[in-house]
């Protein structure tokens, strides 16, 4: 393992640091428990939206902290998800009287630790509320499995509940945003390394040269399914077929398609990648309006990438379009 | 040996010994199906339980457990923190304000402990997780519930390694490793290894 670090138990501290020191003029950090917060938190009359989960996926979420977006985040150790009284004091830190909507992605560990924060800010008085995203369609839906993960909506989810908050909508308004984005968001993901995390010193799977591991996750977990190498064309058609066909996206619906690198993957793959998909998208008569290309909810330094496709409506395309100053995320301001 | 504050204090320094110990294999059976980062956290808020234990000093058994139920659901996160910080704190409202823990109190101990994790963590018998080691461990604590705390928590122990093995062979339907299926066949779970080992060190502490 090659790595730029000094110690494996430090190195989520030390990274905020960094993050600190590079956008004080949007966010600060505190640490124990750690936090990113908006620069400017709380804001009066305004609904905080507040993320979190393990780290290692930057530039979620404390990339996405700011005007416009989160009102912070709440990183946990590397691929582990933040304790309940972090999460609770990113709520303190954070929540007026409009109240506070937690966006929680379906991994047991960040359900558990979130629900017990809710509980206990509840029990402050404060109102929160908090919804779950699953938009991974690699996972069967069933009573056998934890439910689908969340995974790449989480960042579209992130910035158009951010926006309709940053606007003043109530918490209900916002929450019920919220569920409508979850409801018509779908991804799928691929690897070609397995990532590897600081303390465990060797990658999180293995995986020959030749082959690429279908529909993972975002915590070097293996995928569904483990297939050969095969060219992008092939590839990109496949994860195109599983996300529109999933919800299923129609002729004639106006979409966002967000191609996320993994963390490993170059842009020149990506925008490879992403021609593909636009073209195959065009071909089924759906209509790309909008579009996200880079490493935005990444796996460490894996290699792979991610598809997610939005339905998009004249709400949700002006809350997209909404200004953004955040680290990740940036325009119209 | 009698069951109090200070023994039980000292089963969970033991305890923390063995998951040090045990790190880098709790990590591996997780890097298998999951994240690999099982054995870290639970390094991590073990550590931690020492360090409170050295700080503060709880007055009965009770006290004891829920300093470090608390310490494990502020530390370890994940689905672990909030799964093993329950099961210490159910078991910790069992054993109320008793000075010394008998065979009886600590069977029940460990039954609320059971129905705490489930409570949370919604898994039954068959999902491969932590509930395959500490259900037939409750059992055999039950059964074993005339003899003293060694035995009964020997007895925990030996079911719990069965247990544990058991997983190796079922299809995880539960937390990460669910998302699988078929594949996560041959692996122990992670989890019901920790508590195979956490009822072991126990036990062994209790002789």
């Amino acid at each position: 393992m090659k790595k730029i670090i000094n110690d494996p138990k430090t190195v989520v501290a030390e990274s905020l640091r960094g993050l600190a020191a590079a956008h004080a003029d949007v966010l600060r950090v505190e640490d124990d428990p750690a936090l990113v917060v908006r620069v400017d938190a709380p804001v009066a009359g305004k609904v905080a939206v507040i993320s979190g989960g393990g780290s290692g996926h930057e530039p979620l979420h404390g990339g996405f902290v700011g005007h416009g977006m989160l009102a912070a985040a709440v990183p946990g150790a590397v691929f582990t998800s933040p304790t309940p009284d972090a999460v609770e004091a990113a709520v303190k830190a954070t929540t007026g009287d409009a109240g506070a909507l937690l966006i929680v992605k379906n991994y047991t560990g960040d359900v558990l630790n979130f629900e017990t924060a809710a509980e206990l800010a509840a029990a402050e008085g404060l109102d929160v509320r908090s919804v779950v995203i699953d938009d991974d369609v690699a996972v069967k839906d069933s009573t056998y499995t934890a439910g689908r993960r969340g995974v790449g909506g989480t960042v579209l989810l992130e910035k158009i509940t951010g926006a309709a908050a940053e606007r003043g909508d109530t918490l209900d308004a916002v929450e019920a945003l919220a569920r409508k984005v979850i409801g018509q968001v779908r991804s799928i993901g691929v690897a070609l390394t397995a990532p590897t995390v600081p303390h465990a010193g060797e990658p999180s799977f293995d995986l020959a040269d030749d082959e690429i591991e279908f529909g993972i996750g975002i915590h070097g977990e293996p995928g569904i399914e483990r297939t050969a190498v095969v060219t992008a064309d092939e590839l990109v058609a496949r994860m195109v077929e599983a996300v529109v066909t999933d919800l299923p996206f129609a002729e004639g619906d106006k979409a966002l398609l967000f191609t996320n690198s993994m963390g490993g993957t170059p842009l020149v793959e990506l925008y490879l990648a992403h021609g593909i998909a636009e073209r195959l998208l065009a071909e089924r008569g759906i209509v790309v309006e909008r579009r996200l290309v880079g490493p935005y909810i990444t796996s460490l330094e894996m290699q792979g990438m991610s598809l997610t496709l939005l339905k998009l409506d004249d709400e949700l395309t002006e809350l997209w379009d909404a200004p953004v100053n955040t680290p990740a995320l940036r325009w119209g301001v | 040996m009698a069951c109090t504050a200070e023994t039980l204090a000292a089963a969970l320094r033991a305890a923390a010994a063995v998951i040090a110990e045990h790190r880098a294999e709790l990590v591996e059976l997780d890097r298998a199906i999951g994240d690999a980062d099982h054995g870290e956290n639970m390094d991590r808020g073990f550590g931690a339980i020492v360090s409170a234990l050295d700080t503060a000093t709880p007055e009965t058994p009770a006290a004891v457990m829920k300093l470090a139920a608390t310490t494990l659901i502020s530390k370890v996160g994940g689905a672990a923190g909030p799964l093993y910080g329950t099961a210490f704190l159910r078991a910790s409202v069992k054993l109320g304000d008793a000075a010394e823990v008998d065979g009886p109190l600590l069977v029940e101990a460990l039954r609320a402990a059971l129905e705490g994790v489930q409570a949370r963590g919604k898994a039954v018998g068959g999902d491969a997780t932590m509930v395959d080691a500490l259900i037939p461990a409750v059992s055999a604590a039950e059964e074993a519930s005339g003899s003293g705390i060694a035995e009964i928590l020997s007895a925990a122990a030996d079911a719990a390694d069965k247990g544990a093995e058991s997983t190796v062979e079922l299809v995880p339907r539960k937390g990460r490793a669910s998302y699988l299926g078929d594949r996560a066949i041959g692996h122990m779970d992670p989890g019901a290894r920790s508590t195979a080992l956490l009822l072991r060190a126990f036990a062994e502490a209790a002789k």
